[in-house]
Formats: C-alpha cells, sequence, structure tokens
C-alpha cells in the first residue's frame, strides 16, 4: 500500500499538478495584466523593480477604459445575440440530422454522415472566400445575420457529430418500447430520445455556442461598422491601434469577454461530461 | 384477449435466412415459449410478431386482423425487453402511465389502472422512484407492470429475466407464471433457457437456424423429441448420445458398439426394423440410467470407468467413459463411488430414444 501511495506523486499528482498550471497560466497571466497599472506594465525587463508575475498596485483602470471608451458593451451583446441564435439554428438542425442518421435507415445514411463530417473538415480560412459572395448577394454584410447564418456552415456538422455519437448510446429498446406503448416516431422522439440525450444536447450546445462566442475569421470579414463587431474582433480592431497595443484594456476584455462561457461550463459541467462520455444511465 | 396465427413466415438479412417458413398457432391464454440457442431466429420472429421487424414473406394474424403492415402501436400489444428498456427520465408511475397517456386515456382511469398493477406486482411503494434508484428485480416489476397496464391482447416477452441473478430469475420466474394465470393474456415468451421454457410454457417451441424443430406441451419435448437436437436441448444435464449399430442375434434385436450391447425389448423392436445393420444414434436421460444390481441382467446393462464424480445432493451425477461415448448417469446419492472405478450402469429399457445416424430425426 505504502509502495502505491509514493508511486501516486510522480505519476499522477506532478504530471497533474504541472497539466493544471499550463492551463491556467494564461488566464493568471491575463488577470494580472487586467490589473496592472500603466507604468509597470512598460517597465523594461532589466529595470530593477521588475515584477512580471504579480503586481503591488493593482488597478480597474484599465476595465474602466474598456467599459468607458469603448464599445465593449455592445460588443458582448452582439456577440450574444448572435452566438444563442447561431447554437440554436444549430441545435435544431443537427438534433434532426443525428436522429435521422442514427437511427433511420435509409439508402446512403453512412455515405451522408460522411459527407456532413468532410464539410467540418474545409477550413474556413478556406471558406470565407464564397461566402463573403454570399452575404454580399444576400445583402447582409456588416448585419448580425452574417455571421448567424454562417456559423451554421461548421457548427451544424459539429453538432450531428457530437450528437449521432450520444444516440448511438441509447438502447434502440427504449424508442421500440414507446412506439409499442403507443407512441408515434415524432412523441418517441420527442417524450423519450430527447430527454434522454439531454446531457448530449447541452454539450453540443456548450461546444456550439463557445465556437460562436470565439469566432475571429468570419466576424473580422462580414462586420466593419465598430458598433455592429463581436467580442473578438471589436477587442482587436479597437485596442490594437496602429502599432500601439493597449494592452490592459485588451486583457481586460479578452478576461471579460470568457466570463459568460466560464460561467456556463461551470454550470452544465456534469452533464458535458455524461455527452462527451456517452453514459445513459438506466 | 386474442390468438396469434403465424403462416409461412419467412425473414431473410441481407440474403441470410435468420427465420424460415414458420407455423405457430398460439390459443387464446396460452404462454407460448420460443426456445432455442443463440441465432435460431427466436428473437427475429419475435420481433416480427410485434411489427419492430419486416416481415420478408409469410402473415401474422392477431385475432382476426392480419398485422403484417400494422406498425406496433396499432397491434395491441405489449413487450417486455430484456434489458427492460425502462423511460430513465420518467418516475415508475410515469413509466407505466406512459402507454396509457398516449392512447388519451384519462387522468382517473390512468391513476387506478396504474396502481392495480403496482399492487400486483407489489411496487406500489417505488412509485415515485427513479428507474436508476431501484434494484434489478424492482426494474423488472416496473417493466412488466408497464405492460400488464395497458391489459393488451398478447404479451411479447423477449428473455425478460436473462439480467437477474440465479435465485431471483427462479422467483421472477414463478411470479410470471401467477401473473399470467390472473390476467390470463395470451403471452409468447423468448428465452435460451430450456429451464424457463418447461417451466413456463403451456407450450414450448424450440428453434434452431431459424426452423422449428418440434412444438408440443413440455413433456411431450422431453420424453418424445423430435429430433436429436431437441433432444439433447431440453433436460438438464443433456441427453447422453452413442453411436450404435443395430442388429439381430439370437431371436432378438441388439444395440451395440465396442461398449454397449443392449437387448431391446420386443415392443421397441417393432420401430427399429427398418433400421436393421445400419448406424443410429442411441439416447439415454442421465435419469435413466443406474447403478445396475445384482437382479439387473447383463443385456439390460454395460461397463464404464468413472471420470468425474459431482455431488448435488439430491443425486449425483457421474462422469463416465463408455468406449468413445462420454455420459452422465444421475444415480442415487447413497451410491458410493470413485474416480477411476469401473462399474455397470443398467438403463430403464423403455426409455432409450433411437435417432437416425445422419439426419438426427427420431425412429
Amino acid at each position: 500500500m505504502i509502495e502505491v501511495k509514493w508511486r501516486r506523486w510522480p505519476f499522477f499528482y506532478i504530471p497533474l499538478s504541472a497539466f493544471i498550471v499550463a492551463l491556467l497560466f494564461p488566464f493568471y497571466w491575463m488577470i494580472v495584466t487586467t490589473l496592472r497599472p500603466d507604468n509597470e506594465l512598460y517597465r523594461p525587463w532589466n529595470s530593477p523593480n521588475y515584477t512580471p508575475f504579480w503586481t503591488w498596485h493593482p488597478t480597474l483602470a484599465h476595465i474602466e477604459y474598456l467599459l468607458r471608451e469603448t464599445l465593449f458593451t455592445t460588443w458582448m451583446l452582439n456577440t450574444l445575440f448572435i452566438s444563442v441564435l447561431a447554437t440554436l439554428i444549430s441545435l435544431f438542425c443537427g438534433l434532426l440530422a443525428a436522429y435521422a442518421l442514427s437511427r433511420l435507415k435509409f439508402p446512403f445514411a453512412g455515405t451522408l454522415g460522411t459527407g456532413i463530417f468532410i464539410t467540418y473538415l474545409v477550413p474556413q480560412t478556406l471558406l470565407f472566400i464564397p461566402l463573403a459572395d454570399i452575404i454580399r448577394n444576400f445583402q447582409l454584410s456588416d448585419t448580425p445575420w452574417a455571421l448567424i447564418l454562417t456559423y451554421p456552415t461548421f457548427l451544424v456538422p459539429f453538432c450531428t457529430w457530437l450528437l449521432m455519437g450520444y444516440f448511438k448510446t441509447i438502447p434502440k429498446e427504449l424508442e421500440e418500447c414507446a412506439r409499442i406503448d403507443g407512441a408515434t416516431r415524432w412523441k418517441a422522439m420527442l417524450y423519450i430520445i430527447f430527454p434522454v440525450a439531454v446531457p448530449g444536447i447541452i454539450s453540443a450546445g456548450i461546444f456550439a455556442f463557445t465556437l460562436s462566442w470565439n469566432e475571429f475569421i468570419y466576424a473580422l470579414v462580414f462586420l466593419s461598422t465598430p458598433d455592429e463587431k463581436t467580442i473578438s474582433v471589436g477587442v482587436t480592431s479597437e485596442l490594437v491601434r496602429g502599432d500601439v497595443f493597449y494592452w490592459g484594456s485588451l486583457m481586460a476584455g479578452a478576461l471579460l469577454g470568457s466570463v459568460p462561457v466560464a460561467v456556463i461550463y461551470s454550470f452544465f459541467v456534469e452533464y458535458y461530461v455524461a455527452g462527451l462520455t456517452g453514459s445513459v444511465k438506466g | 384477449m386474442a390468438q396469434v396465427t403465424i403462416r409461412h413466415l419467412n425473414k431473410q438479412f441481407d440474403q441470410i435466412d435468420a427465420v424460415k417458413d414458420v407455423n405457430i398457432n398460439i390459443h387464446d391464454k396460452e404462454f407460448v415459449v420460443l426456445v432455442g440457442p443463440s441465432g435460431c431466429g427466436k428473437t427475429t420472429t419475435l420481433r416480427m410478431i410485434a411489427g419492430l421487424e419486416s416481415i420478408t414473406s409469410g402473415k401474422i394474424m392477431i385475432g382476426d386482423v392480419i398485422v403484417n403492415e400494422l406498425p406496433p402501436m396499432d397491434r395491441d400489444i405489449a413487450m417486455v425487453f430484456q434489458n427492460y428498456a425502462l423511460y430513465p427520465h420518467m418516475s415508475v408511475y410515469d413509466n407505466m402511465a406512459f402507454g396509457l397517456k398516449m392512447r388519451g386515456l384519462d387522468r382517473a382511469e390512468i391513476a387506478k389502472r396504474v396502481r392495480a398493477a403496482a399492487e400486483i406486482l407489489g411496487i406500489q411503494d417505488h412509485l415515485t422512484r427513479k428507474p436508476r434508484q431501484l434494484s434489478g428485480g424492482q426494474q423488472q416489476r416496473v417493466a412488466l407492470g408497464r405492460a400488464i397496464v395497458r391489459s393488451p391482447q398478447v404479451f411479447l416477452f423477449d428473455e425478460p429475466l436473462s439480467n437477474l441473478d440465479a435465485s431471483l430469475r427462479v422467483q421472477m420466474r414463478v411470479e410470471l407464471k401467477k401473473i399470467h394465470d390472473r390476467l390470463g393474456t395470451t403471452a409468447i415468451y423468448v428465452t435460451h433457457d430450456q429451464v424457463e421454457a418447461m417451466t413456463l410454457g403451456d407450450r414450448v417451441v424450440v428453434m434452431k437456424d431459424g426452423v422449428v424443430q418440434q412444438m408440443g406441451e413440455p413433456l411431450e419435448l422431453y420424453n418424445a423429441p423430435a429430433n436429436r437436437f431437441v433432444a439433447g436441448f431440453i433436460g438438464s444435464p443433456g441427453m447422453n448420445f452413442a453411436t450404435v449399430r443395430l442388429g439381430e442375434a439370437e431371436g432378438a434385436l441388439w444395440v451395440e458398439n465396442e461398449a454397449i450391447r443392449i437387448k431391446v425389448p420386443s415392443q421397441i423392436a417393432t420401430r427399429l426394423r427398418g433400421h436393421m445393420d445400419e448406424w443410429a444414434v442411441l439416447g439415454i436421460r442421465p435419469k435413466d440410467l443406474r447403478v445396475a444390481s445384482n437382479t439387473d441382467t447383463a443385456d439390460l446393462s454395460f461397463e464404464v470407468e468413472i471420470e468425474v464424480v459431482e455431488k448435488l445432493g439430491s443425486e449425483i451425477l457421474l462422469d463416465v467413459r463408455a468406449g468413445a461415448s462420454a455420459m452422465v448417469a444421475a444415480v442415487e446419492p447413497t451410491i458410493r463411488a470413485k474416480v477411476h472405478d469401473r462399474l455397470r450402469l443398467a438403463v430403464d429399457v423403455n426409455r432409450l430414444h433411437f435417432f437416425d445416424h445422419r439426419s438426427g430425426v427420431a425412429i
């Protein structure tokens, strides 16, 4: 027993700690930079009281600047609106597609599933060129709809695949039983399969929301007015002026921008773990 | 209540015959068990009756209605699955009420029926719980309850007891039988366990490779198996087989091989006349073998060597070798026997079975 406990240190605790530090350090850096006053921020590394990892004079000035002098709150609301709608559209399509691909027998179901997956593999950096053309033709440039309607191009395949995997873990007897019990396929789907798939749906939703929240390229290309921008584009375009980086406010924007996602994750952590590992508790 | 008629039922999966020309008449209120090794087509047959599997050809009737094209919900059946298939997000009450809600019954009627079924099954205290909070046996009862509340025309059971541990399985088996006696609903039950089949079934259908081997009352299958497969499948421990040659000597008919030589009494001998001087398979149930005493004549017994002694308490199983064939004899627990002992086993000559050497059909 003693030997086993001893072994947990080099093979479990130490690697785990290293991993946690590596993961959390960027967030720590973000917080420290946000709270650091400007005179400390631009102090050269060889100056006598150079303290890169902490600060003795924390200030909220950068956050204040961000909220008062920039359109940050507008960007936040834009991002929220776009992400929520894009997620809902993608979840809806993904749910129906995943159900059909995993449960219904029809010709070329497998091919279709693979086809959807391949569309997910087309890089956005390539796809934005034709999409820009489409957006212009529909006269949606510089509106939230440019993003709400283009984000599903990568979110739908993603949701479909995640949910397909989850549906496959739900015993088909549940649905068969419901259908013998008198439910039509629609009702069996609505009352039995979807409620049971809630962890999968939530995790697909969280990931889709995070992907839209953090999306950069489409937002950069399709939006140009500062009022219409999302956080990821707004912060980087308005707080980097020429070659001047407003590091403190940049980091404050990144920090505040990541708060909603962090909150959502912490609320649904159990669901999305279950969703990813695909366990239906009987 | 209804009879179920199955006519020339066939099912093919990708050109492979899963079910071949099955014909079964199930009477009203009857409890019929489909039994056979895995992959014999019993579950496929049941799923076709339920409407969960399409029919390649043939006809299934429930009552007077041909149900071939009816969706499961319109067949007025209830099914209990091997993994129970309880809806995990619903309470026990809602699980049982789901089918009634789908059929648009009013609240009071649903409550009445669910409570009545819960009482029959002794789960009235668990109605508010979720399935995962219940033990395996309780989950099984909920699955049964969900079938009972609907009072369907036919119950379908797909190996409902195989996920339970041994003692609970015996208990639930008895309970199932009682429930069936009480409700009198026609039931079709699929299992691979021949003990379940024998104890539950009014009639048992033995299947192998998609083909019905024999259909009959449990004792009929036990006493007069139609072929070697049924003989070996029904009964525990299974029937002993030995390849023997039929011959005539001293004015009587003898079956013999290098280790066995038995004189067949005249009333059985007439049956075997057509197979004279041919090889045949002799079948003897372990129960029909006993340690020979002084009164047993030499021509009704044969010598064996004991290989294993299994003391079960109520009886002793002797695993013995007689020439090329390994046999099991179920003998009195008072017998003193050791491994490597040689002794003579006498047969109950009226309970011998004979099968064609090639086709395996009973002679």
